[in-house]
């Protein structure tokens, strides 16, 4: 397998503008073979553009994109044979049935008549359409047109696959099914690239993720490593008296010295006397371990501790709120 | 399959899915066809008499009424293909906002098939309201009196008729922004059938009027029909029929092919 080497997506320069608006102002994105890549990004960050580009649909202004090492100007028919792509908009056709447009893939990618029922059948029982499949799809509820969309993406089997906003606008047992669907196609093998508005997908999908505003990227990394981009988290601690919560607080300063004090949001804290502090990014453990043993030894028992690690909605926030990157 | 080249057999699993859509839909090619019907009747009972009267050698009453059905039913027949051709516009449009083409413009098909599926469709749906019209206009009484040579010449022409027609309104329908412009575009088409010598003699009208309906396409596609339907052959009328149809389909296909070659932007 020589191509195992190369990279599924290799993008260097990339950029595309819209009359006098740049939509992309120079992107290098590079995804290896069988991985899940996240575009992560507002609206209007350019997500879209980038699927397209790769999807051949349209020309980049400057700059090279590969698929599978075939560049997508060149050599578009070698791309288009080697992708699936699911958009935002459902691309099925609504007056033919689930399965008349299942078959309509199989014909069109010449999967002869036995391999192509055999497909269809075989998509149909994994997408849990057999109900529906002899329904015009214009009459399926949002979350099945997007699976019978994807099942469409699925028939030729693609080699890497472009899921732009793949769960946007679907209840979240939908979304849950188009999960465990991704998570299967990358054991078998397949390169994905999906763009996403929500953190937890990509951070759930990923294995890696480029955060992309205003066309440009900002940040591609492991999802757990761009979480440590932001200070290590905060801690949480209940107190059985509210009286103790002044003392307490003199006690981090102490100890962490200058450390930031978080807002308690009084809808998670309920009525209880609660105190949220940042963690120190040096030894967490041991500053925790000592700030506990001097809150024991003044005599302020804590009664429950919570500790949250950074998600990447702080992640997001931190790199795409222009204020904070400037400081 | 594997002997077709391969537009060829995209194109025809184009023509397929247009095919199983027209029967899925059917009030669409049903209301395509009914509007030339209903001219047909409206021209022809309520207008007939009169009118039958003001051709050449035409008499009033009943006698009238049955020369102008064979006068006008021509002009329907074309106006059968006019109304299909709107169609194609909207079928065209509806796959865009489906985001269908989308879909097949990112596989590894024949970008034209895409385009030929919906004329081959649109080709079959016109020749069967051009069928339904003549059928119509015999159970009428209309007789005509072609031989079987010029019912085939007649079955060529009307083919290159649809063609041009379904061309030019495919690039309309691909022009449009929405299913509703798509519908609306079109309408010319069914407008300049009154405009040419399909429902009166030319003669008759104004000076500036009467030199735009001589000139224009749809006279010569209408008198060639007229003429073979009456079992005459006239060569000239015929030949400038076609050139205008091979004209029509290539400006019409050129049109379509640039459009559909534009970036979708969303």
């Amino acid at each position: 397998m020589p191509e195992n080497n190369q990279p599924a997506i290799d993008i260097t320069g990339l950029t595309k503008a819209f009359g006098d608006h740049q939509v992309l102002c120079g992107i290098d994105l590079t995804v290896p073979t069988g991985t899940v890549c996240a575009l992560l990004g507002p609206n209007g960050a350019g997500k879209t553009t980038i699927v397209n580009i790769l999807a051949t649909l349209l020309t980049p202004d400057a700059g090279t994109v590969r698929v599978t090492g075939h560049d997508v100007v060149a050599d578009g028919s070698a791309v288009r044979a080697a992708i699936g792509v699911t958009g935002q908009f459902s691309a099925v056709d609504g007056l033919l049935t689930g399965a008349e447009n299942l078959r309509l893939m199989a014909d069109l990618r010449r999967l002869g008549r036995v391999e192509g029922r055999r497909r269809v059948d075989e998509l149909v029982d994994r997408f849990d359409l057999r109900g529906a499949a002899g329904k015009p799809a214009s009459t399926y509820s949002g979350g099945m047109k997007r699976k019978l969309d994807l099942a469409m993406t699925l028939v030729a089997r693609p080699r890497v696959l472009f899921l732009d906003e793949p769960t946007t606008g679907l209840d979240p047992r939908s979304r849950r099914d188009v999960w465990d669907i991704v998570r299967s196609l990358v054991q078998d093998g397949v390169t994905i690239l999906l763009t996403t508005q929500y953190l937890d997908e990509a951070d759930r999908l990923a294995d890696q993720v480029a955060v992309l505003t205003g066309g440009r990227i900002v940040a591609h990394d492991e999802p757990a490593r761009l979480k440590q981009l932001v200070p290590g988290g905060r801690i949480r601690l209940q107190f059985a008296h509210p009286g103790a919560l002044a003392g307490a607080r003199r006690t981090v300063a102490d100890v962490w010295g200058d450390t930031r004090d978080h807002p308690v949001d009084p809808e998670t804290a309920g009525d209880t006397a609660t105190l949220d502090v940042e963690l120190p990014v040096a030894d967490t453990v041991g500053a925790l371990r000592r700030l506990l043993d001097r809150l024991d030894d003044q005599g302020t028992p804590v009664r429950q501790v919570e500790v949250t690690a950074p998600d990447l909605d702080d992640v997001f926030f931190a790199l795409t709120d222009p204020s904070v990157r400037k400081a | 399959m594997q002997q077709l080249s391969q537009p060829m057999a995209d194109s025809a699993i184009m023509f397929r899915r247009s095919l199983v859509r027209m029967r899925r839909y059917p009030s669409m090619t049903i209301m395509l066809v009914a509007f030339p019907l209903l001219f047909l009747l409206l021209f022809v009972y309520v207008f007939g008499g009169t009118l039958g009267a003001g051709l050449p050698g035409g008499t009033a009453g009943a006698d009238g009424r049955s020369d102008y059905l064979a006068y006008v039913t021509p002009a329907l027949v074309l106006m059968a293909a006019a109304s299909a051709a709107q169609g194609t516009a909207i079928s065209v449009a509806m796959d865009r906002t489906e985001g269908i083409v989308a879909r097949f413009r990112t596989m590894p098909i024949s970008p034209a098939s895409i385009l030929g599926g919906h004329v081959l469709g649109s080709l079959v749906q016109s020749l069967l309201g051009m069928g339904t019209i003549l059928l119509v206009a015999v159970l009428l009484g209309f007789r005509p009196a072609a031989d079987p040579a010029q019912w085939l010449a007649l079955l060529l022409l009307l083919t290159l008729v649809a063609a041009a027609l379904t061309w030019l309104t495919v690039a309309l329908g691909l022009l449009s922004r929405s299913v509703e412009t798509a519908s609306n575009t079109p309408t010319f088409l069914m407008i300049l059938p009154f405009l040419s010598s399909g429902f009166v003699p030319t003669e008759s009208m104004p000076a500036g009027l009467s030199w735009f309906a001589e000139h224009q396409p749809f006279t010569p596609m209408i008198e060639g029909t007229r003429d073979l339907l009456a079992g005459q052959w006239d060569w000239n009328t015929l030949g400038l029929a076609a050139g205008w149809c091979v004209l029509i389909m290539i400006v019409g296909y050129l049109w379509s092919r640039s459009l559909f070659r534009r970036p979708v932007v969303q």
